[in-house]
């Protein structure tokens, strides 16, 4: 974990409610796909936890969605303004846990953080299949980021308006295709129907309400079948394995 | 440079500035980021007889300059504090820790303080008195003085390390609370606690907190903190260590012209983990500005 001061470079609207926002600083600590950052806000007390989608030696380029005042401020800042934030924060995923043929599951703006997993899991020479589930037509993105990696990417939408009618469990049914492990992150009812839904291992990634946000305060501590894991901290992703619903 | 070391029960601290319980850990999450043999002391995760999960998520809601936050002392409970924190705490930190304790009987106090009188690096045990007390109707004890002072005489008889009694704000008369402390034999008071508060979520209209209500803690409550730390300072011999809503060295130079000898802080770690390594940096300069040269000069120095 690091505390750095980054600089904003992008901050665009790419979907109903939805912005991409690309920010220059310090991305050392960073070791995962699949790991958060912590943005401190001016005038709001905690932090706000943002996964991250991608990164380079001197950006992170994160995407999220506006929910409150948080996410709202966030979304009238301007290139130039600055933001203090922790990085380097949660597990990630793990590329090195699959099989050849990994499917790759993304619900609204659980999506973002998978991006950097595709491109983690094709450098190790896997061949992983997307599917990524909305709402409808306006809260589509990043698919085209997908598809751009040369991957086969799957849309579901619980209206119809585009790609597959229903949720990402029906796309992966209809589109009758073969993998061998999951990696997963969305809303927790979308986890829940996977994990039911299919009977290989894999890797899912939770949400909850953090206060730090890197494992001081067991804000965010729930129950495994290994024991009691912070979100931030062990988490957010689990092993399908030591996964409990009952929290 | 100024002195900024005071004496705490008999212990020397070199400052006063003290991370509380609940907010730090065991120490060791910190010590990744700074070295932190540079507190006065901290206080550590508080701790129970047996192991507590705590409550249901969510635990965490923002208010306004403020959280609050109903996490429930989950703990690995005293033995294995002992066996398992304890010797990764001491890994990182060389000097008397602080022991903070919470139980749901006096026995419960007594059982866990009794463990802890053996730990060497134990400096001072801090009682956390606003726990439910499960024989006596749920009331926290740190509502009466008679539950409160017995707890104190309870953990009295079993160590003879200094006890720091820690109280709950959610009182109507916390002068009377301390007293009752103070005549049952604590070595000093520390305050405050959260104060309880609640949240509502406007689309779900449920509360944002699983367990409803939660403690509220953060910049908001330093005044209320200020203000009860003056009323039992005051009114005690032995000494307070005061805590609500500090962030910064201004807020530590107040608290101590309120009566504190020593300072705890709480939230703002939560928020900036290297809050306290800051204000330990910039008391000094702080220090000159108001023109104090000795820090525990300035000990309940309010005019």
């Amino acid at each position: 974990m690091k505390q750095t001061i980054f600089t904003i470079l992008e901050n665009t609207k790419v979907a109903q409610d939805v912005y991409r926002m690309r920010l220059s600083g310090d991305t050392a600590d960073f070791t995962h796909p699949g790991q958060f950052l912590n943005i401190k806000l001016e005038g709001l007390f905690l932090r706000r936890p943002i996964s991250v989608s991608d990164y380079d030696e001197k950006s992170v380029l994160i995407y999220y969605k506006v929910v409150g005042i948080g996410t709202r401020q966030m979304s009238e800042m301007k290139s130039g303004e600055t933001l203090d934030i922790l990085t380097g924060l949660g597990n990630g995923f793990d590329p090195a846990l699959s099989g050849e043929q990994p499917l790759v599951v993304g619900g609204g703006v659980g999506t973002p953080p998978l991006y950097r997993l595709t491109k983690a899991l094709l450098a190790a020479g896997k061949h992983p299949t997307v599917v990524l589930g909305f709402n409808t037509a306006a809260d589509l993105f990043l698919t085209e980021e997908f598809e751009a990696l040369g991957v086969p990417v799957i849309v579901a939408t619980a209206d119809g308006s585009v790609g597959i009618h229903g949720f990402v469990t029906d796309a992966i049914r209809e589109a009758g295709i073969s993998y061998d492990y999951v990696y997963t992150c969305g809303p927790e009812p979308m986890l829940k129907a996977l994990y039911r839904a299919t009977d290989c291992p894999g890797q899912y990634s939770f949400e909850a309400r953090m206060g730090c946000g890197f494992g001081a305060c067991m804000g965010c501590s729930c129950k495994t079948i290994t024991g009691y894991k912070r979100i931030c901290k062990e988490g957010p992703v689990l092993l399908k394995e030591e996964i409990l619903w009952e929290n | 440079m100024g002195k900024l070391n005071v004496t705490l029960c008999g212990i020397e601290l070199d400052n006063p500035v003290i991370p509380a319980s609940g907010t730090f850990g065991y120490g060791y999450e910190f010590a990744e980021l700074y070295d932190i043999n540079c507190l006065g002391t901290f206080s550590f995760k508080g701790t129970t007889k047996d192991p507590r999960y705590g409550n249901p998520l969510p635990r965490i809601a923002e208010c306004s300059a403020g959280m609050i936050n109903a996490v429930g002392l989950q703990n690995p409970g005293v033995e294995k504090v002992i066996s398992e924190e304890l010797p990764k705490l001491k890994q990182c930190f060389a000097k008397p820790v602080m022991a903070n304790v919470s139980g749901f009987s006096v026995e419960d106090y007594a059982y866990t303080c009794e463990k802890l009188d053996r730990e060497e690096q134990v400096g001072w045990l801090e009682v956390n008195v606003s726990c439910p007390n499960v024989h006596g109707g749920g009331m926290s004890f740190g509502t009466s003085p008679e539950a409160a002072a017995e707890v104190t005489r309870a953990v009295k008889a079993v160590t003879k390390k200094p006890v720091l009694i820690k109280l709950s704000p959610n009182v109507t008369d916390i002068v009377s609370i301390a007293k009752a402390c103070e005549e049952a034999g604590a070595d000093g008071i520390s305050l405050i606690n959260t104060l309880l508060g609640m949240r509502i979520d406007l689309r779900t209209r449920k509360p944002i907190i699983a367990n409803t209500m939660g403690g509220f803690s953060g910049p908001a409550i330093f005044p209320v903190a200020v203000r009860m730390v003056y009323q039992v300072a005051h009114a005690v011999k032995i000494p307070v260590v005061g805590m609500g809503g500090v962030s910064t060295a201004e807020d530590v130079i107040e608290m101590m012209l309120a009566g504190a000898t020593a300072v705890e802080v709480g939230a703002a770690n939560l928020v900036n983990p290297y809050v306290c390594r800051d204000i330990i940096r910039d008391l000094p300069e702080v220090m000159a500005k108001y023109r104090i040269d000795n820090l525990s000069e300035i000990i309940g120095g309010v005019k």
